[in-house]
């Protein structure tokens, strides 16, 4: 290595070129998605990587440090989003332009690397000619190069690489094969390149014709230089992406097979998580005791057990969902399934209003609506995307079913219908079609009204299946679980406190020490405490407002605190009918204390009717801070996250009160 | 003819592109200029988007997009 550095003193003493080599160097990598350009990026950065948002944007900017040589500064790495052409789309690709022509007043990269797949030479080649005209130090790292060995394409690398007029380095991710000779190729590009000269690309301001032109001339140059340096059997064949295609897109199979891998995730993230969820969720009751039960008793104590631990336990116990779903996307993703469920489902996405590629965020956000969410940026049009975003929350998420799991195990356990299906099941699968239903309906609605446009093309590369890389899924999960916990976690701990206060003030005077009080007088005294309090003032204050739709001021207490996260309702309630603040969903001291709750004239609080209406609130209701956080951040306005929490709320008043008004004119009760 | 009605697994020869459409450019960008080889490869199970197969890769668009094209089949 020390005869690169060699080199590069020696040119630097001959004058031609500027740049500092002891400072760090930027290199942006660039290419078209599904080229490899993730591997190779996770491949020389390893587990040195930092993902942020661009000011401003909603786009994901993934930076990292590669070490070129020994001596030198690692580079920054920068992995821009995929792009087909300087002539971008959609947001992504438009950051991923700006960079690379310059424009960008963030990140200037002093050289490019682009990934260009060697089984899909001519089409790569079209972004990386277009690259080469920019004039900066370019290294192409021909990407698949086993895949394309082995698929009998026998590419002259070096002829390439003159008619191209830059080096061209082989690059297998998987072996590592090409991380040397890269580092190498792109020192000495740098070290050689003359940046007096302007090259500059072609304008991308042109007009269409020009472009259309330049885009013909283009092609036939790339047809030409592919022609001289690859030599390919001629492959008329199936190969093995098209034979498994013949299965998984067809007619009758195809949506079948759809349908499978959907009730698998399904079935991990609703069953398979069940068992780590209840051990985090034991983990951290168990903490909140053993803080209750050492340290004196007092405002911190309860700050700490109450609201920090109960907080942070509230969000870390979804990480089992939330890791699994990531870890689903993530490898349906990196095998290419993904376009095809959205090639699948593009036209009854559409009757809908919606996009193809909106499919794999609704699923997810049956999960949590947040990563659902975050996963639109797929979308490339502004309005269809905003449309998703919107109905994302209907997929009743896992933070509903606690609840739906409480009503029913407190009103309607023991039940059948049909002889067979409890009715638990056949509420839950309700509750879900209601939520689908809606979403599809408010759907048609927003496109034909507020979020009118024509429809953008759907265009969309249907890329060869490949075997998921561990490598790139473990990176995957592990970037966007830290920034789910993030994201939400701050979120939810900040409320988790703020409700804490409101419902720890003002203090109940307390007449003797709680050491000798039984642990019946203790919840009552803590009740008493909740009900007293700010949180209790104010659900006595919208009783008259929640009573049509069959609630009481205690359930009106819990309905505040469940719009900062949903899950919060039943630890409420808990502490509200005196239970304690440790109980869960399955909690029967909780479930006895809801079947014998009453009104001031006797009558039950809780009646089918009344579990009913409320669980259709939950259906429809935007009772989630952290939704709001990342709608607010996915629109960069408060418009729409404010609209999207309004027009659920009223959604969700008017079918509770159907519900409860109609069913009592019906004579249920 | 244009390429959402052109039958099923036969090779064909981009002709032109439409020049009004906003996405006829795009096309292009992705590989179906005039002189491509195409080949429509299936339609997905209610009849739209369709896959289709240029040079060495697999695209698919709705059947209105692919209208911008025109092409001619192969002799073979």
């Amino acid at each position: 290595m020390s005869a690169i550095l060699e080199t590069l003193t020696a040119e630097k003493l001959s004058g031609s070129r500027e740049v500092d080599l002891s400072r760090p160097l930027t290199i942006a990598v660039a290419g078209n998605p599904n080229a490899g350009k993730t591997s190779l990026f996770n491949s020389l950065t390893g587990l040195r990587q930092k993902v942020a948002n661009y000011p401003g944007v909603t786009v994901e900017s993934k930076t990292g440090f590669w070490t070129l040589t020994d001596e030198l500064p690692p580079a920054h790495l920068i992995d821009l989003p995929g792009l087909y052409s300087l002539d971008a789309t959609s947001i992504d690709e438009q950051i991923a332009r700006d960079i690379l022509v310059g424009r960008s007043q963030l990140v200037k990269p002093d050289a490019i690397v682009v990934v260009v797949d060697a089984t899909n030479l001519v089409r790569n080649l079209y972004l990386a000619t277009q690259l080469i005209e920019i004039g900066l130090p370019l290294v192409v790292a021909l990407t698949m190069f086993d895949l394309a060995e082995r698929g009998q394409l026998k590419i002259d690398v070096d002829k390439l690489s003159s008619a191209l007029g830059v080096p061209v380095v082989p690059f297998v991710a998987k072996q590592g094969r090409g991380a040397r000779e890269l580092a190498q190729a792109v020192l000495t590009a740098v070290a050689q390149h003359d940046f007096g000269l302007d090259a500059g690309s072609e304008s991308v301001d042109q007009a269409n014709p020009q472009r259309r032109a330049n885009t013909i001339r283009r092609y036939s140059l790339i047809e030409q230089i592919v022609n001289d340096t690859v030599q390919a059997q001629d492959d008329e064949g199936r190969s093995v992406s098209e034979r498994i295609d013949v299965v998984v897109t067809h007619r009758f199979a195809g949506p079948l097979i759809l349908l499978l891998v959907m009730i698998l995730v399904f079935q991990a993230i609703f069953s398979w998580a069940n068992l780590p969820m209840n051990l985090i969720a034991h983990v951290f009751g168990a903490l909140g005791n053993a803080v209750r039960a050492n340290l004196p008793e007092g405002i911190l104590t309860s700050l700490l057990a109450d609201g920090i631990i109960a907080g942070v336990g509230g969000v870390l116990v979804f990480l089992p969902q939330i890791f699994l779903l990531f870890l689903f996307i993530s490898v349906l993703e990196d095998s290419g399934y993904m376009a095809r469920a959205a090639f699948l489902m593009d036209r009854v996405m559409r009757s809908f209003g919606l996009h193809g590629k909106a499919f794999m965020p609704l699923l997810s956000s049956f999960a949590c609506a947040v990563p659902g969410i975050m996963a639109t940026r797929t979308i490339e049009n502004p309005k269809d995307r905003l449309a998703t975003i919107m109905i994302a929350p209907f997929m009743s998420c896992s933070a509903r079913l606690p609840v739906y799991t409480l009503m029913i195990a407190a009103i309607f356990s023991g039940q059948k219908v049909v002889g067979f299906l409890s009715v638990g099941v056949v509420i839950i699968l309700g509750m879900y079609a209601l939520g689908i239903a809606v979403a599809v309906i408010v759907s048609w609605i927003l496109k034909h009204t507020i979020l009118k446009g024509p429809a953008t093309p759907f265009m969309m590369e249907l890329p060869p299946y490949r075997l998921p890389s561990v490598a790139n899924v473990g990176h995957a999960i592990f970037q966007r679980v830290g920034l789910f916990v993030k994201r939400a976690g701050t979120v939810i701990l900040a409320i988790s406190i703020l409700l804490w206060a409101l419902a720890a003030f003002p203090r109940a005077t307390t007449n003797s020490s709680s050491e000798n009080l039984t642990s019946e007088q203790a919840a009552a005294r803590t009740g008493e405490q909740v009900r007293n309090s700010y949180a209790g003032r104010v659900g006595h204050f919208i009783e008259p407002a929640i009573a049509p739709l069959g609630f009481d001021w205690r359930i009106g207490i819990g309905l505040i605190a469940s719009f900062a996260a949903r899950e919060t309702i039943i630890s409420t309630l808990s502490i509200v009918y005196n239970v304690g603040a440790d109980s869960s969903a399955k909690s029967t001291s909780l479930i006895d204390a809801i079947r014998s709750a009453k009104r001031p004239d006797g009558s039950l609080v809780w009646t089918p009717l009344v579990a009913l209406s409320l669980m259709i609130f939950f259906v429809l209701a935007c009772q989630c801070m952290s939704t709001v956080a990342i709608v607010r951040r996915e629109t960069n306005s408060w418009r729409w996250p404010l609209f999207m929490v309004g027009y659920m709320l009223v959604l969700a008043y008017v079918a509770s009160l159907i519900t409860y008004q109609g069913g009592r004119l019906l004579g249920f009760t | 003819m244009t390429l959402d009605t052109i039958p099923r697994n036969t090779n064909a020869r981009v002709v032109s592109v439409e020049a009004s459409e906003a996405h006829g450019l795009r096309l292009m960008e992705m590989g179906l200029v005039p002189g491509a080889s195409v080949r429509v490869v299936r339609s997905a199970p209610l009849g739209d988007p369709i896959q289709v197969r240029i040079r060495n890769y697999h695209l698919a668009l709705r059947r209105v997009e692919a209208q911008a094209i025109t092409v001619a089949l192969c002799a073979e």
